[in-house]
């Protein structure tokens, strides 16, 4: 089997030419490292698809190589919109950086009993394991660099849907600029997720809870001119 | 403002960060790798408390007590389960989102060795939930973190035996670079990836804080002991959780019939398992009359693992498992407040040795145990930087690392050290394994003792300054010969079976001679092993 991998030190992707069938994307670099090339370097770790070190794009298209069995002449990049290091490894400070300006953490949770459905309406965002699949694959980054992105907005409802939180003020303050009203709902983050996680659904789902709160999409309001205020009494 | 190092982001380093800031230490985390994608990510199964019910403390304690089989403190223990549910409310109160009963309380599983059901999960993401949670409660904290860097030496002032800090290697630059700070926590976790594809960890789980403690003068506790956990994917070695026996699994032989006790503690049932596998050929883990439903809300990562790497689904099939070395026992040896024999130098979670696990974990006391000692190490590190602050001692650890990474690039490259890895892992798994005996062991050590006098004969092929694995994967590779010969040395000494340690030469406890800890140190490069109390 064929394989051709984009490497930073080249123009041309490199092709491998391995003897492996039915084995997942890793195995397969994994036996490229250890026997015919130990230059090529990329990310893994838990080899089961919980660690989210090895999220790569094969033929356009991110997948966690743990998860993926390859086919003769798939062509494997690093993930987009994050700088390379080196290969397939790239820089994965966004995901600090990201979830620190949306604040995407609790700020305490009540100790109360909750229902079975309360917590598993949260049991999916709560999934994510910052593969930043959804971050790749997203085509918002290419206009605006500072965008919260799909990641962290699924974090958010994660934290302001969970039942035992005590305050949403902040996160919801916090993904007005740069988040919820800048992104397409483009949906492309939705299919990569190898945790079936729709971010696109969270994000829409933050939109309304804004407007609940009366928080107005700025788009909106500046194709209006920005000024008029159909609902002020002022009129 | 004492400084605290904590190197390793897993769960047992973010405990114990989040606790030493609570305490007014300036903390900065350093880690090979990134924080949520450590092996607490992989933990499935629960965190044991008791939460009310019929269950009490008391059970808690005597089933851990009793699964240690003799290498268990009871102080610790008592220590561990007594603070359990308040541990389990703190990481409610950050989010962690526990599944739930029908009363809206926090789910309790029962597992292996357990008198009662009180592991709590979130379904079989427990780990993994636990760790991301802890992760976001860290950034809220503005907690440094410096990801990305290696551990090479702790150091230490030989005169007073006191840590100073530690010494990186930038695997993005390359470059060697020291961390001073007033307290040094090891929270570097296990190494069962000796073991390679015969183990269920993370690659990364190659003992480095372990190696790097002994060198740095520190001792180390119970090393032989490495708990093999009975269901792991034939093939690939993948965890299948011990929920999916708590709930109802059954484990079939190669004629489909029961052989053993499911909820036995692991050394037990994976003995058990051993056992039918060389009579039969091989065993299975049946959980098909669970029902989709079931298998679906419950065990959806199971399934899951299972028809990637088996190509079978559980939900019409049988698993194919064997047992795999999962978890690793021994760990530098720590006291009551979790610091080394070097000063300042403290441990916590899975590379260190709390003695709560004895000769054998119960599943649901490592999380557990990560919690309850990460917030109390957490602390103590904080309290002693605050009490004897360090002193900028000049030092010459760094330059002497330093020139190792300048050095190892020049290593012959005769001998290929990846075929070297898989040979470790797999006389190791055959012979350090399940079940060892006397002659297989000194072979085995025999054959470490020769990769060591090889290591200059081989190094890193690829000789890159920048992100080079090749280079990270060799000095693991040191750390994972480093650690083989003392797990090894041990075995040989301890000459009796207790808990995961099984002698087939030897099947009987002996208390009068062995009832004690396997300690094990350098003097002037040689090491030393013995038997305390």
């Amino acid at each position: 089997m064929n394989i051709s991998i984009q490497r930073s030190n080249q123009e041309e992707f490199q092709n491998y030419n391995v003897e492996l069938e039915g084995l997942t994307l890793l195995t397969v670099l994994n036996h490229i490292k250890t026997k015919i090339d130990s230059t090529l370097t990329y990310s893994h770790g838990c080899r089961s698809g919980v660690c989210g070190s090895c999220a790569v794009r094969v033929n356009g298209r991110e997948q966690l190589m743990c998860e993926y069995k390859p086919n003769e002449g798939d062509r494997i990049e690093p993930i987009r919109n994050v700088r390379v290091i080196r290969d397939l490894v790239v820089d994965s400070s966004p995901i600090a950086r990201f979830n620190t300006i949306a604040s995407a953490w609790s700020e305490g949770a009540h100790e109360e009993n909750v229902s079975e459905e309360e917590m598993s309406s949260i049991q999916t965002q709560s999934d994510c394991i910052l593969c930043v699949s959804c971050y790749s694959a997203c085509p918002v980054y290419a206009v605006n660099p500072d965008f919260i992105g799909p990641f962290a907005l699924t974090r958010i409802w994660r934290y302001v849907s969970d039942a035992r939180e005590i305050s949403s003020d902040a996160k919801m303050a916090a993904i007005q600029t740069n988040g919820i009203w800048d992104c397409t709902l483009c949906g492309e983050c939705v299919p990569v997720c190898p945790q079936n996680i729709a971010p696109a659904q969270d994000i829409r789902m933050l939109r309304t809870k804004s407007g609940m709160m009366g928080y107005q999409d700025p788009n909106m309001a500046s194709m209006f001119g920005g000024s008029l205020d159909f609902g002020s009494p002022m009129f | 403002m004492a400084k605290v190092l904590i190197i390793g982001s897993g769960g047992a380093g973010l405990v114990s960060a989040l606790s030493a800031h609570e305490s007014g230490a300036e903390v900065i985390v350093v880690s090979k790798t990134l924080p949520t994608r450590s092996q607490t990510s992989m933990a499935q199964g629960g965190m044991n408390a008791v939460l009310g019910g019929d269950d009490t403390i008391a059970d808690h304690i005597d089933d851990t007590l009793r699964s240690s089989a003799g290498l268990g403190d009871e102080k610790q223990i008592a220590f561990m389960c007594e603070n359990a549910p308040d541990a389990v409310r703190w990481c409610n109160s950050m989010g962690l989102p526990f599944s739930r009963d029908e009363s809206g309380e926090i789910a309790r599983r029962r597992l292996g060795g357990a008198s009662a059901p009180r592991a709590c999960y979130a379904q079989d993401y427990t780990g993994l939930k636990l760790l991301h949670t802890l992760y976001d409660q860290c950034l809220k904290a503005g907690i440094e973190f410096v990801n990305e860097r290696f551990l090479l030496n702790l150091i230490v002032d030989e005169e007073t035996n006191r840590v100073l800090g530690a010494t990186f290697l930038d695997i993005a630059t390359g470059e060697v670079e020291e961390i001073r700070a007033d307290a040094v926590v090891l929270a570097t976790g296990g190494y069962g990836a000796i073991y390679g594809k015969h183990s269920t960890n993370s690659v990364q789980a190659t003992g480095d804080g372990l190696a790097a403690a002994i060198r740095a003068g520190a001792k180390l506790a119970d090393l032989e002991f490495i708990q093999f956990h009975p269901t792991a994917l034939k093939n690939s070695s993948i965890l299948i959780s011990e929920s999916a026996r708590g709930a109802g699994g059954y484990l079939l032989n190669r004629n489909k019939e029961r052989f053993t006790d499911e909820l036995a503690s692991r050394d037990v049932v994976a003995r058990a398992i051993h056992e039918e596998m060389t009579k039969s050929g091989a065993v299975y883990l049946d959980i098909r009359h669970l029902g989709e439903e079931f298998i679906n809300h419950e065990l959806p990562q199971e399934r899951k693992l299972a028809q990637i790497y088996e190509g079978i689904d559980p939900v019409h099939e049988l698993i194919p498992i064997k047992p795999s070395a999962h978890y690793s026992m021994g760990g530098i040896e720590v006291d009551s407040e979790c610091m080394s024999s070097v000063s300042g130098l403290f441990a916590v979670g899975e590379c260190a040795n709390h003695k709560t696990h004895g000769a054998n974990r119960l599943g649901g006391n490592s999380l557990l145990e990560l919690v309850v000692f990460g917030r109390h190490c957490g602390k103590n590190a904080a309290e002693f930087g605050a009490k004897s602050p360090v002193l900028a001692l000049e030092n010459p650890q760094l330059a002497k690392d330093a020139n190792f990474v300048r050095g190892v690039m020049y290593f012959t490259n005769q001998i290929d050290f990846y075929q070297k890895q898989e040979m470790l892992a797999n006389i190791f798994y055959n012979n350090v394994g399940l079940v060892r005996e006397d002659m297989g062991l000194k072979a085995v050590l025999g054959a470490i003792r020769q990769m060591q006098k090889e290591l200059p004969f081989m190094g890193p092929k690829d000789k890159s300054k920048v992100c080079n694995t090749n280079l990270v994967e060799f000095i693991e590779f040191g750390n994972k010969v480093e650690l083989a010969e003392i797990i090894v040395v041990c075995a040989i000494s301890r000459s009796e079976s207790r808990g995961a340690h099984y002698r087939g030469d030897i099947p009987a406890r002996n208390d009068v001679m062995f009832g004690a800890h396997t300690i094990t140190w350098r003097e002037g490069g040689v090491l030393c092993a013995d038997f305390m109390e």
